[in-house]
């Protein structure tokens, strides 16, 4: 067993770095780029941790889970409890420790991070959960009771993930039902495999298998069934809808339509859930070998969409994006990876129209230099044109990633749930009540697009309300700070 | 899985498939489309319901076998099964009584124009029906419009059979007669859609089109399918298939409607040569497809 060092040693020992493939080496593949701590790594970044009386770590996180407690296993080699405490808050560790914004939430709060860098604690519970799964996950404990009850859960992402887990820990019988033909949402078809390999979703879902969560893909809830007929004919005494944001949005400028103008939605499905960088893959990606690649928008799934051209192996790649990096809503570590693979930042810039040629296909965008001028609603400085000084940048391949629209499908079929002027659904922060009774929400669909762990955080408040509901038969309506129009 | 319960050859390449699907068959309407997974590794392709049985739980699929996909499709039989149907997807056809309505279906848009000229009839339209191929074997059902519509005006481009002519010239002839037409919808190849409405746009009768935009998802999330309509911005698999016939840019959507061509050309090329190759083989492949019955895949070449 490793010591527990005394808060001085402790604060000597650097940040351990995460071992990952080689820039070079990886831009030709599509496997994972960081490739986790050793055990000796996450037990020398464990005894970092000051072991505060009052973390405040926890604070930051938005599903709870008790740092400092599975920190202490980690340097005490109980890897196994280490796994445990996690579990017990958060359901999908080995893609939260991948994916979660950690430098805004856990580790932004971290007391080693005030005259340091933080504790990895994304890294450590990644390796927490790494190391139970290749050693095999033990079999998840039946419920202690079963209540009688049954949930739909509505998607297959993160938020619907979450909650389904907690539906069936408290006993309830759970079915899940996804559009597509594979479970897992933003998680498959999204997150590329050098961030997020397929099969530790696939080992995730299995779980939920286990503990009797039932899943029934192509089923698009508001068109194969109503959510009037999930409760009604169908028989389910309550409802989550986590069918995240869907529709993409697109730059409303000229020549958007033009060949070669993916959103990132598609360019990253027919990559990603497709397999089109397969050789023998029937989805067709257009070939972005040896050509130009300009990316617009700078959160997360532009550094996904990026990354992936490159992989795909074009010769330049670009992130355009009209504020500057400070307001980029992508993970540090995203944008350090896309830099080290080469991606050119093209900061504070916007397109003006795209360029075809006689066969539809893009061949250019005219750009326009920005400059910040006084905060928006956001808060952030609000890009202002800078006159004179369009200019046009020749592409082969743009992808758009400015972000999605809420999918208007549930809407349309279904009365008495109320939405929002944006087209997000109403729903109470605390509890994802919708004004429908027995109908809860959580994830994009509320929020708009926003963060896996934040989706599945309102998957598991939404959980705990339903609980409450089937127990109680209580149902208040909504507290909800907007408007709904 | 979805176990097939008919297969037959509709005309050379173009077949109809009854498949079991409960649940899409309660809840589909005419115009409506699922999104089909031939095969556990296969791309996701979007067919429009032609028919469907609520009680016995079965749809309609007619698939013209143009790429890879539907060429593989059109090799299965009665009791193989489909790998995933998704749906019903899309907004149903507008239907109302508009006094008579013109039902043009070219080739394979017959199959797709059919559900709607039976919905468009069972809201009391009188139900004109003009159905054209390139030669004869290639005008299919028949017999099904002339059960539902008050005339049925066949036509071919060679003359084979019916009409000789394009479906344009018979519309145009109805109209030169002086028949009262007060809605069209056309559904076929794009450049006979956007003849119809460059025929009917001087008499202002009301014109829709079902359009045909490559998809992925069919749900609205990957925005693949999007088609301008009056200078907007649509996806075809959420607001449409159908729209108003003079507004769409068709241009565009035939432009974008070749965007993988040579991608698609190649995947069918090694398919056929594969396919030729004995059927020994294309049971294998098939059964590395994980097919649950590969016996009676015997392709009928």
């Amino acid at each position: 067993m490793a010591e527990f060092l005394p808060p001085k040693e402790r604060r000597l020992i650097p940040r351990q770095e995460m071992p990952e493939q080689d820039p070079r080496e990886r831009i030709r593949n599509f496997a994972e780029v960081n490739l986790g701590l050793t055990p000796e790594l996450a037990i020398r970044e464990a005894q970092r941790c000051l072991g505060c009386k009052n973390p405040k770590c926890v604070e930051g996180c938005p599903v709870g889970i008790r740092i400092r407690d599975f920190i202490f296993a980690i340097v005490e080699e109980k890897f196994d409890e280490a796994a445990r405490i996690i579990k017990q808050d958060n359901s999908l560790p080995a893609i939260c420790g991948r994916v979660c914004p950690q430098e805004e939430q856990c580790e932004k709060l971290c007391i080693v991070g005030k005259r340091d860098r933080p504790v990895a604690i994304g890294w450590l519970e990644r390796f927490v959960a790494d190391h139970e799964r290749e050693r095999g996950i033990p079999d998840p404990e039946p419920p202690a009771r079963r209540s009688g009850r049954r949930v739909a859960v509505v998607g297959s992402g993160p938020a619907g993930l979450s909650c389904a887990t907690d539906l069936a820990r408290m006993g309830h019988e759970v079915v899940v039902f996804e559009a597509l033909h594979e479970l897992g949402g933003v998680l498959v078809y999204g997150i590329p495999e050098f961030r997020l390999p397929k099969e530790i979703v696939r080992a995730e879902i299995d779980q939920l298998r286990k503990m009797g969560v039932r899943f029934e893909t192509n089923t698009v809830i508001g068109l194969t069934a109503t959510v009037d007929e999930l409760l009604g004919s169908e028989g389910f005494d309550a409802v989550f809808l986590g069918v995240g944001a869907g529709l993409p949005r697109f730059l409303g400028v000229p020549g958007e339509n033009l060949i070669g103008i993916y959103s990132a939605n598609e360019f990253l499905t027919r990559v990603n859930l497709m397999q089109a960088w397969r050789e023998d893959a029937d989805t067709p990606v257009l070939d972005v070998a040896g050509r130009d690649v300009a990316v617009f928008g700078g959160g997360n799934t532009a550094m996904d969409a990026v990354r992936t051209s490159l992989r795909l192996g074009a010769r330049s790649a670009k992130i355009i994006y009209r504020r500057s990096e400070a307001e980029m809503p992508a993970r540090n570590e995203e944008i350090a990876h896309a830099r080290e693979e080469g991606v050119e930042f093209v900061l504070l810039t916007n397109p003006l129209r795209f360029d075809g040629d006689e066969n539809g296909r893009v061949r250019s965008v005219t750009l326009q230099r920005m400059e910040l001028g006084e905060p928006d609603d956001s808060g952030r400085r609000r890009p202002v044109p800078v006159p004179g000084s369009e200019y046009v940048e020749p592409i082969d391949l743009a992808v758009v990633a400015i972000g999605n629209s809420p999918n208007p499908l549930i809407g349309r079929t279904t009365g008495d749930i109320a939405h929002t002027r944006w087209g997000t659904i109403v729903a109470d922060e605390k509890t994802g009540r919708t004004t429908r009774r027995g109908v809860f929400a959580g994830g994009d669909i509320v929020t708009g697009g926003a963060t896996v762990i934040l989706a599945m955080g309102a998957g598991r408040r939404a959980a705990r309300a339903i609980d409450e509901f089937l127990t109680t038969g209580v149902w208040d309506d909504p507290q909800v700070a907007h408007g709904t129009g | 899985m979805h176990r097939i319960l008919e297969a037959r050859f509709l005309a050379p390449d173009i077949k109809l498939f009854r498949i079991e699907a409960p649940k899409i068959a309660r809840k589909r309407r005419a115009g409506q489309f699922v999104i089909v997974r031939v095969t556990a590794d296969g791309e996701r392709i979007p067919l429009t319901i032609a028919d469907g049985d609520p009680e016995a739980g079965w749809i309609a699929l007619i698939v013209q076998g143009v790429g890879k996909t539907t060429r593989l499709l059109n090799t299965l039989e009665a009791g193989d099964a489909i790998q995933d149907v998704a749906g019903p997807l899309g907004a149903p056809s507008h239907v109302e009584n508009f006094g008579t309505a013109v039902v043009i279906g070219g080739g394979v848009g017959t199959a797709i124009a059919w559900p709607t000229a039976v919905a468009l009839k069972q809201a009391g339209n009188r139900v004109i029906s003009i159905i054209g191929g390139r030669t004869r074997e290639l005008v299919i059902l028949e017999d099904e419009m002339r059960r539902v519509a008050d005339e049925v005006h066949p036509t071919t481009d060679d003359g084979s059979y019916g009409f000789h002519g394009l479906v344009t010239d018979k519309l145009q002839q109805l109209l030169d007669e002086g028949r009262t037409i007060d809605f069209v919808l056309a559904i076929g190849p794009v450049p006979m859609m956007r003849a119809v409405a460059e025929v009917t746009r001087p008499h202002g009768i009301r014109t829709v089109v079902s359009l045909n935009p490559i998809m992925v998802d069919g749900t609205g999330m990957c925005g693949g399918c999007r088609v301008e309509v009056g200078g907007e911005t649509r996806f075809a698999c959420v607001d449409g298939p159908e729209f108003d016939a003079h507004q769409v840019d068709y241009e565009l959507l035939a432009l974008r409607n070749r965007a993988y061509v040579e991608f698609e050309r190649a995947r069918l090329e090694e398919f056929e040569r594969r396919r030729h190759e004995g059927p020994c083989r294309l049971e294998r492949q098939l059964e590395e497809l994980g097919r649950e019955d590969a016996g009676s895949a015997t392709p009928r070449a």
